[in-house]
């Protein structure tokens, strides 16, 4: 039995897979196809990646990443064609720059800041 | 002295945090806006979908949206939600406002019958069979209404079924600017 249950979970796995459908010619390309295809968020299903989203939008992404990777596209060309198109949001990793440098700088100022202000606290309390 | 506007700046911090959280729940986080405002209409030219079949074949090209302020409706057969939004397009065309239509990733026969249920408010329509128009454009679902300057610049996008109260709120006041514009 578990061989069978197994099996299916293997199969469906495989299913998952996205690469048998995309061959590519090198190596190269094909991780480079498989990284854009997880770091491309779905707009439809704007939590899923487009390597697993079943919308249309995944599917027309998935061919278009495809052709330009084929051509011998750069990873930061493609993405920034679909950052010109969509914005940063499709990425998943925002560019640091501008605005969204204080996305990523925020949570470690503020768990700083909060840290300084705790260690004073302990200072003060252990004085006394 | 100093415990005190500790206690105060944390405190602070706290209200201004409930602030950005109640402010961020009105939000529609899953509603995106357009990179492309201010910038000019990507370049196509697109097959036009003609209600009657005995007519020669005709081009729907980014030139033909300048010299006018125009809607481009993105919109398709299979799309429900498309259905909803016609009554009010209809109005429009017949107020006088151009509305240019992009037939997305549709098929001919299906969009004609649309057009004959639900009506037809479309000075030109492109077929974009294969999407690749509306990618460019940065669509992300339908329906989507595109607002065109003179020059043929993006100047607003509005995504989802354009409504009455829509119109008047986020289309109305730039039409009238843009219209007065050279």
């Amino acid at each position: 039995m578990r061989y069978i249950v197994g099996f299916l979970i293997l199969l469906y796995c495989a299913i998952g897979f996205s690469n048998s459908l995309y061959p590519l010619a090198t190596q190269k390309q094909e991780r480079q196809f498989d990284a854009l295809l997880k770091e491309v968020r779905c707009l439809v299903c704007q939590n899923q990646d487009i390597a697993d989203s079943h919308a249309p939008l995944a599917q027309d992404l998935r061919e278009k990443i495809y052709l330009l990777v084929q051509q011998g596209k750069t990873t930061p060309f493609i993405k920034s064609y679909l950052t010109t198109r969509y914005g940063d949001f499709i990425l998943f990793n925002p560019p640091f720059k501008g605005i969204t440098f204080v996305l990523w700088v925020a949570p470690f100022g503020l768990l700083g800041a909060l840290l300084l202000l705790l260690i004073r606290q302990a200072k003060r309390s252990q004085s006394r | 002295m100093r415990i005190i506007s500790g206690r105060v700046v944390v405190l602070v911090l706290f209200i201004l945090l409930i602030v950005c959280f109640i402010r961020a729940l009105k939000q529609e986080p899953s509603l995106l806006p357009s990179v492309q405002i201010d910038k000019q209409l990507p370049l196509f030219k697109l097959p036009t979908l003609d209600t009657h079949t005995d007519q020669p074949p005709h081009f729907l090209a980014t030139s033909d949206l300048q010299g006018q302020v125009a809607l481009l409706n993105i919109w398709a057969s299979w799309c429900s939600a498309c259905s909803e939004e016609q009554a009010f397009l209809n109005t429009l065309s017949q107020q006088g406002l151009i509305i240019y239509g992009l037939n997305y990733k549709d098929e001919t026969d299906a969009a004609r019958q649309f057009l004959i249920d639900w009506g037809n408010p479309y000075y030109t329509i492109g077929q974009d069979s294969k999407g690749a128009v509306a990618m460019d454009l940065g669509v992300y679902g339908t329906p989507e209404t595109f607002l065109i300057d003179k020059k043929g610049f993006i100047r607003y996008r509005y995504v989802g079924v354009l409504t009455q109260e829509a119109f008047e709120r986020v289309l109305l006041p730039r039409i009238r600017l843009l219209e007065e514009a050279s």
